[in-house]
């Protein structure tokens, strides 16, 4: 027990932090504990933007389809847009989820493994959040875009180009988040790939040890 | 917080306030109004009529119009709309609509005491009130002899209850007083409404400020004007402006001085908005200032719209409804009275 505490101490201020600071405690929360809240963001989040946006819309272009019904279909493109976004939060927590791998025990707390479930976190944080106010924005705009549309219905292009720039933004997320997920890389397979290579490395010299001594014993006899 | 009411304006108001813009685009136009001027009689104007939103509420009615009947149904529409509105609405937006009306309410309740004074009939007094200003008991009115009498009676019960705290008197219930009662009244529920909305906060509070603080100064002028010559001393002058505004505190002072329509010219423009009304119309004419006033009050109510999210889209598209109904009658009447010179007189154009 003494000998276990001694150890992590040691390796504790290897890594800068002393045993007994709020720096220990993070430190100490199993890296599993952060992927999972940032696949859990990254979906959760996601959709709350784009339910909001959906009914931030969705009251605007009722209430306006009663005087002006032609705007119905032409305005569901907006809904549609802020359903893009659930749908890139859907794609990056399934991604997110297959970076998922076992550590054993005696690597949970090294810096590879940490740095592993920090990126994926850091990866449902950017895209949770960037798809939230994409949907908000791209809600407002709708709601906009249905009203001006039932006074006068060449603005209607005109803000669908507001909305499509709105749009990009949760793309943003996205990509940023899918570019942080590829440095989820957990310390299991490389290490024990480095083994592996070693291993192989030691059965290919000594065989060739073995041939020349076999060659030299040929020729000698 | 101003500025984030995009958030969550729509929960509770978003229906409603997409169903008001829809409202305001039945607007009667510029050219609306240049076809209604070129009518020969009122089948003509009940025609062009039909082609509008009032169209199903005329249709019905027998040939020989009157414009009683125009500007009766045309106001059947507002309530209709009104009404409509109301039973839709979550508080606080519902508290806010019952504020509209208030203002109707008091012009009833002086309609009927006025009309009872001069002996008129009690059921052709209600016939001819606002129907947005109606609540139950309005025949008990008629009973009143003073003014204690008539909030005990009836006042204490209605929404106007607590707009009486100021005039309760004993006195006998005759024109001066009447009018006096109807400005204490109108004078609380500004003020009344003025706190709500800054209650409200953000935009609302932002635009309806400008709105009513429009609507007390356009009454301090017009209490300033009336009283010119009449035995109303300075003091009861003053107690009748409200306390907000751009003329509150020191234009007030100056209009409680003020003995004729000069002098009121020279207090207005030292305000830069009220300069540009007055600069409209020559010197010792007052006429026109009513039109400039309304011409103004259509101005400010046409860009509270440019703003979403907010409630101050519901208040305008009400008064410019009641606009365009003052608009219809000046129109119905100066074309059954064959006068159509003088159609351009009083018809204030909105869009």
């Amino acid at each position: 027990m003494i000998t276990t505490i001694a150890v992590r101490d040691r390796r504790m201020s290897g890594m800068g932090v002393d045993a007994s600071s709020w720096g220990a405690a993070l430190v100490r929360i199993s890296p599993y504990t952060f992927s999972a809240i940032g696949i859990a963001i990254s979906i959760g989040v996601s959709v709350l933007g784009a339910a909001w946006g959906i009914y931030i819309t969705g009251s605007s272009l009722i209430g306006a389809a009663i005087e002006a019904p032609r705007i119905t279909s032409k305005n569901l493109i907006s809904v549609i847009f802020c359903e893009a976004v659930a749908i890139y939060g859907v794609i990056v927590a399934i991604i997110l989820q297959t970076k998922l791998e076992s550590v054993p025990t005696s690597k949970m707390y090294d810096a590879e493994s940490l740095r592993a479930g920090y990126a994926i976190f850091a990866s449902g944080i950017i895209v949770g959040f960037a798809n939230l106010v994409c949907g908000l924005c791209v809600g407002i705009i709708g709601s906009s875009c249905a009203l001006s549309d039932a006074q006068n219905s060449t603005l209607f292009v005109k803000i669908l180009v507001i909305e499509i720039f709105g749009s990009a933004l949760g793309l943003f997320g996205v990509i940023v988040g899918i570019i942080m997920s590829a440095q989820a890389t957990w310390p299991t397979k490389l290490i024990s790939g480095i083994f592996i290579v070693i291993w192989i490395l030691s059965l290919v010299s000594r065989r060739k040890n073995l041939c020349e001594d076999s060659e030299s014993f040929f020729w000698d006899s | 917080m101003y500025g984030f009411e995009a958030l969550t304006f729509n929960i509770h108001g978003g229906y409603l306030e997409a169903i008001v813009r829809g409202h305001r685009a039945g607007l009667l136009t510029t050219a609306d109004y240049n076809n209604l001027c070129q009518c020969e009689n009122l089948d003509d104007i009940k025609m062009h009529l039909s082609a509008t939103k009032y169209g199903s509420y005329l249709q019905n009615e027998p040939s020989p119009l009157h414009t009683t009947t125009i500007v009766e149904k045309c106001t059947l529409k507002l309530v209709d709309d009104y009404k409509h509105m109301l039973c839709q609405a979550t508080e606080p937006m519902s508290t806010f609509l019952e504020y509209i009306r208030y203002g109707h309410m008091i012009d009833n309740v002086v309609l009927i005491v006025t009309g009872t004074l001069h002996e008129r009939d009690v059921q052709e007094l209600i016939e001819k009130c606002h129907p947005l200003g109606m609540f139950d008991s309005i025949a008990t009115l008629a009973v009143a002899q003073n003014m204690r009498e008539l909030y005990r009676l009836v006042l204490v019960d209605t929404p106007l209850a607590p707009y009486f705290s100021e005039c309760l008197t004993s006195e006998d219930l005759d024109d001066m007083n009447i009018e006096i009662m109807r400005n204490t009244l109108y004078k609380a529920y500004l003020e009344d409404f003025y706190k709500f909305c800054q209650k409200l906060g953000g935009a609302t509070a932002e635009i309806m400020s400008d709105l009513l603080a429009f609507e007390a100064d356009r009454r301090a002028v017009n209490i300033t004007i009336n009283s010119i010559g009449t035995e109303l001393t300075r003091e009861d002058r003053k107690k009748l402006y409200s306390n907000f505004g751009l003329l509150y505190p020191y234009g007030h002072e100056e209009l409680a001085i003020c003995e004729d329509i000069d002098q009121v010219r020279g207090v207005m423009e030292k305000y830069p908005p009220y300069q540009a009304i007055f600069s409209k119309m020559s010197y010792g004419e007052s006429q026109m200032l009513d039109k400039a006033f309304y011409e103004e009050e259509v101005r400010r109510l046409c860009l509270a719209f440019e703003q979403q999210f907010h409630y101050g889209v519901f208040f305008a598209y009400m008064r410019l409804r009641e606009q365009e109904i003052r608009n219809l009658m000046w129109i119905s009447e100066c074309v059954a009275q064959n006068q159509k010179s003088r159609i351009h007189d009083s018809v204030v154009y909105m869009f």
